[in-house]
């Protein structure tokens, strides 16, 4: 009898696990959840972007019939504010966002008052009658200005950031050649197609406050409901459903997540809240909006001496849950995948009068990907060398892997874990047909055409710890449930997780079961975000699923005498390694140690493992991005028409997977480059509270996209060597498509902004061009 | 997003629709047509009309026809209706080039051609047709019709001189000469975003010079309009005589366009003269197919 083999699923792209509620409509999203006697709540918001709150009248609005209650900050007690989660950054707590404005608004959408009614239009209705009489103050709206006063004694600049090592100042004196640019990247941020949505009810009966709606970080979030509420986290589950789309705006505690477990405790019924996309457009976080102040001190070869960074960080009205997270990632990732002798960065944390701000997927490298990708393309103008070779010169080798940036970023000391940078960047040009890409470009040029071709080198970070739980327990008919802490924001984790799982243990990936996002099935967990989920749980699975294959084969080998050592777990059965002799399923096991059992002896009941990963690096997957695009001279508009991606993750899970991550990000990271812009009025007035003014990249806009994914790095800080594939589409997106443009109008430095929308094009050659345009 | 509360009328007559606007216009009562604007605004509480008087249940206006040398488009029928040629010769084609322009699918099997001329967008496709080909609109109302030149319905942006208590029953468009010939070029940010910039170019060439130039530009000022100071570069002369450059240049002196957040008074300056341009390159290459 031919010897059984076990089916592997890493590395293959097997179909996605969660995919059938979602295609056949039986996915469940918050929205789609009602308890009986709920109230529909809605949020009354500030038409300001500054003022003083003289007094607020809520009286009509409470007479309208089917009102229940009509709260304003006054009516919240000390009901603390939205929390931080702690770094060593000093100095946030005062810049923290009540629930409900207290004396002063701060931006157009803030939470003034808020609305408990029978219905979602009776709701909308009463929150038209509450009026907010405001008197307007000057707003702050631009980082590049001095600070501004943020309340009677604290200046709108909670902190400034400091990164850096060596000596600057003494390399830019020896430089060869110095290159200075100031660059700026527009406030956009994430769009899910499900807005954000939350629904509590305090279960009497067994006096619990559920939430419905958790996302990203559930157990986090249970944690500061409770002390926020004042009451034990044993008390509050969180309940994630299905989730369209997360991208770092969704699963933050907001104001809103507050206010309906404040309603459902206090009047006693069910509150639902689901967001509309205008009110997306104005109160979810927002992001990306910097402004650099870049310079690089460099050799006659073009390699840096030298980088020397100040970076105006436009943070909105307030801190929120991130803190400053995002500027001190910002410089402290900067680098991404060069050799900096020296560096110095500071970054100017400033609160604005505009929605506040956090991540969104890529966060910081985004910006800095476009910041330090224009500054080699400047540097290669300047030296007249080629700006690839200018790269080649300066990237970090695979030999000095690790490599220690003596920086710290998300609260972890950056230490670059393993990476060839310069051999995925000869293979994606090999592969990319980089060469006659550039040709043709130039070639068409040559006819007349405005088409170029543009390049952008990154480094991403993943697996951020501190630590993951799973529980992994085997069922008597043989499925297998994996309990995680982690959550899913529909990136496909559940099915990456079974075949992790399914690998370890011998089983069909089909035959388990992930579970994830509910605080009531396991006390902790970290969540879904920084491209960790694979890494984290995916590990802790790997040693949960360890060690309950070696419990089950230690008793299958009592049960079949047979040594341990040549037994095998082939699809959920025990088996002989060489074939033949009696076998016994994972499921027969697990009926055998089930607690009453007469065969379990004294083994520990079920046949189940749990297993912790605990990790203080993150790991640095990387890639390059290359865009070939055409430009309308006449109009400025931009028409991407080609671009490729390649990117090392360390250890491919499932290929179709980490491919659909990078082109959905790469989708997020072009509109970022050439159309979505969050603007504001010259009083603070938020002017992109529509899609037909808030322009996402749509199917038309969208090139072809080829992915190149390689494993030639695993990280050493896992045994698979997995690394996260979340944000590599989005990182050097920007950058590929300005270096894009530049080229395609064959003027060095032409975009020095994001979005390079059409009208910024045109006013770039006429600039440029001395008004010859 | 929930608009407030509305009393929501269908009749079935026009009759019977004109006799409930007359009662409720007053206290803000509007018509709905298409409502691909109006219902967003609803939901979004721009506009809180107490009362809404749905037409579409009103059968006569769904007529779409050629009579007497004009094409009679009804209030209700929709973009879509034009994705095919509607009539013969180059308004058919002309009508089914823009309507592509409008929006999205979904958006154009719904929305109607009256209903973007009385909601008077100044980015509207069909405001910009209705002007440069001389559209004839008929208004009803309890007192009688009227019929008004879309020079005289257009009044600004978002305005037009419908009075409250009138509902437009049907826009005509004189049907185009065989021999003529058309260009249109439109520029925004998406496919189906509104124009930034956009103009509609028709003439006929008779005896080898141009005749009856019509040169309209949309999205660059507060309504659409015809540029007659570059239609008179063109008229009478042969097509190559004039140089596209001097047709941008002369459209870029002769609007005065808007300035808002994301577009300055420059950019769709400079932007009519681009799209007046390759509106006529257009006109004159498809001239050139047929000939």
């Amino acid at each position: 009898m031919q010897p059984l083999r076990p089916t592997r699923y890493i590395g293959k792209s097997v179909t996605r696990l969660e995919d059938r509620p979602l295609l056949t409509g039986a996915a469940r999203f918050v929205a789609d959840l009602d308890f009986p006697h709920q109230l529909h709540m809605r949020v009354v918001r500030s038409a300001h972007a500054h003022g003083r709150i003289l007094g607020i009248t809520t009286t009509e609005a409470s007479a309208l019939p089917g009102v229940v209650a009509v709260w304003t900050a006054a009516d919240l007690g000390d009901l603390p504010p939205i929390p931080i989660r702690a770094t060593a950054i000093q100095g946030l707590p005062p810049y923290r966002q009540p629930i409900l404005a207290r004396g002063r608004v701060r931006y157009v959408g803030e939470p003034v008052a808020v609305v408990f009614a029978e219905s979602a239009y009776g709701a909308e209705d009463a929150a038209d009658l509450v009026v907010a009489d405001i008197e307007p103050l000057e707003p702050y709206l631009d980082v590049c200005r001095a600070p501004a006063e943020f309340a009677p004694g604290l200046t709108s600049e909670p902190t400034i950031i400091r990164k850096g090592y060596g000596d600057v100042d003494a390399a830019f004196q020896r430089a060869h050649a110095m290159v200075a640019l100031d660059l700026s990247v527009g406030r956009h941020s994430a769009i899910p197609m499900e807005t954000r949505g939350a629904l509590a009810r305090h279960d009497r009966a067994r006096d619990v406050l559920e939430l419905h709606g958790a996302a990203k970080r559930p157990h986090w979030n249970r944690d500061q409901l409770a002390e926020m509420l004042s009451m034990s986290p044993a008390r509050i589950e969180l309940y994630e459903n299905h989730v369209g789309g997360g991208f770092g705006v969704r699963g933050e505690i907001y104001p809103e997540d507050v206010l309906v477990c404040v309603g459902a405790r206090r009047l006693g019924r069910p509150v639902k809240w689901i967001e509309d996309r205008r009110e997306h457009l104005l109160s979810a976080n927002q992001s990306r909006e910097q402004h650099h102040r870049i310079r690089a001190a460099v050799d006659a070869e073009g390699r840096f001496l030298a980088i020397d960074e100040t970076l105006l960080h436009d943070q909105g009205a307030y801190v929120r849950t991130h803190g400053a997270r995002v500027a001190d990632m910002t410089i402290g990732l900067l680098l991404g995948p060069y050799r900096v002798p020296n560096y110095r960065a500071v970054a100017h944390y400033r609160l604005t009068n505009k929605t506040p701000a956090a991540t969104y997927r890529a966060p910081g490298r985004f910006e800095g990907s476009f910041v330090r990708e224009r500054l080699i393309d400047a540097i290669a103008q300047r030296l007249d060398l080629d700006p690839l070779e200018v790269r080649r010169r300066n990237l970090i080798g695979s030999a000095e892997m690790p490599y220690v940036r003596g920086l710290t970023a998300l609260e972890t000391e950056v230490i670059l874990d393993s990476g060839d940078y310069a051999g995925l960047l000869e293979k994606a040009l090999v592969w990319s047909g980089w060469q006659a890409m550039s040709r043709q470009a130039a070639a068409r040029r040559a006819a007349g055409e405005a088409v170029g071709v543009g390049f952008g080198m990154f480094v991403e970070k993943s697996g951020l710890g501190p630590s993951e739980m799973v529980h992994l327990t085997v069922h008597a008919d043989g499925t297998v449930e994996v309990v995680t802490g982690a959550s899913s924001l529909g990136q496909g984790m559940e099915t990456a997780i079974a075949q992790i799982a399914a690998d370890t243990l011998g089983v069909d990936y089909r035959s388990i079961r992930v579970l994830h996002g509910n605080t009531n099935r396991i006390a902790f967990g970290f969540g879904a975000h920084a491209s960790r989920v694979t890494v984290m749980t995916g590990e802790a699975t790997r040693r949960a699923a360890e060690a309950v294959r070696a419990k089950a084969l230690a008793f299958a080998s009592e049960l079949l005498q047979r040594d341990a050592a040549a037994l095998d777990v082939v699809d959920g059965t025990v088996v002989a390694r060489e074939g033949g002799g009696p076998s016994i399923t994972l499921g027969q096991l697990a009926a055998q140690l089930a607690p009453a059992s007469g065969s379990r002896g004294d083994r520990e009941p079920g046949l189940a493992g749990t297993a912790w990963f605990h990790s203080k690096h993150m790991n640095y997957p990387y890639g390059v991005h290359m865009a070939q695009v055409a430009v309308d001279r006449e109009t400025g508009g931009v028409k991407v028409e080609r671009y490729c991606v390649a990117y090392d993750v360390g250890r491919a899970v499932n290929p179709a997977m980490i491919e659909g991550q990078i082109v959905g990000g790469l989708a997020q990271g072009l509109g970022g480059a050439l159309l979505e812009e969050f603007l504001y009025s010259e009083d603070g007035q938020p002017l992109s509270v529509t899609f037909a003014d808030y322009l996402t990249l749509t199917a038309r806009e969208m090139p072809p996209v080829a992915v190149l994914i390689t494993e030639d790095a695993p990280s050493p800080l896992n045994p698979l060597g997995l690394k996260g594939a979340g944000e590599g589409g989005v990182n050097a997106a920007g950058a590929a498509i300005a270096s894009a443009i530049d080229d395609a109008l064959q003027v060095a430095g032409l975009v020095a902004r994001l979005p390079a929308t059409p009208q910024y094009i045109r006013s770039r050659l006429r600039e440029l061009e001395g008004g010859a345009a | 997003m929930k608009p407030a509360p509305f009393e929501l009328h269908r009749p079935t007559t026009l009759g019977e629709a004109l006799a409930i606007l007359g009662r409720v216009c007053d206290e803000g009562g509007l018509v709905l047509a298409g409502g691909q604007s109006l219902v967003p605004m609803m939901a979004l509480r721009v506009v809180y009309p107490p009362h809404l008087v749905d037409i579409n249940g009103i059968e006569p206006l769904s007529r779409i026809a050629v009579e007497d040398g004009l094409l009679t488009v009804g209030a209700t029928v929709r973009h879509a209706a034009f994705h095919r040629p509607v009539v013969d010769g180059p308004l058919g084609h002309l009508l089914a080039e823009v309507s592509r322009h409008i929006a999205h699918y979904p958006i154009r099997k719904r929305g109607t051609f009256c209903g973007s001329l009385s909601h008077a967008d100044p980015a509207s496709e069909w405001c910009l047709v209705a002007k440069t080909l001389g559209a004839r609109i008929h208004l009803a109302s309890l007192e009688g019709g009227r019929v008004l030149e879309a020079d005289a319905f257009f009044v600004g942006a978002m305005t037009t001189a419908r009075e409250p208590a009138e509902i437009v029953v049907e826009a005509r468009l004189p049907v185009m000469p065989g021999a003529a010939t058309f260009g249109f070029s439109e520029f925004n940010r998406r496919a189906g975003d509104f124009a930034l910039g956009m103009s509609l170019v028709t003439f006929e060439i008779v005896d080898g010079v141009v005749v009856d130039p019509r040169i309209g530009i949309g999205g660059i000022e507060e309504m659409p309009r015809r540029l007659p100071r570059v239609e008179a570069m063109l008229a009478d002369r042969r097509v190559t005589d004039t140089e596209p450059a001097a047709l941008a240049a002369a459209a870029c002196e002769e609007v005065d366009p808007m300035e808002d957040a994301t577009t300055t008074a420059d950019y769709r300056r400079h932007l009519a003269g681009v799209v007046v341009a390759r509106a006529v390159g257009a006109a004159v290459a498809r001239q050139a197919r047929k000939d």
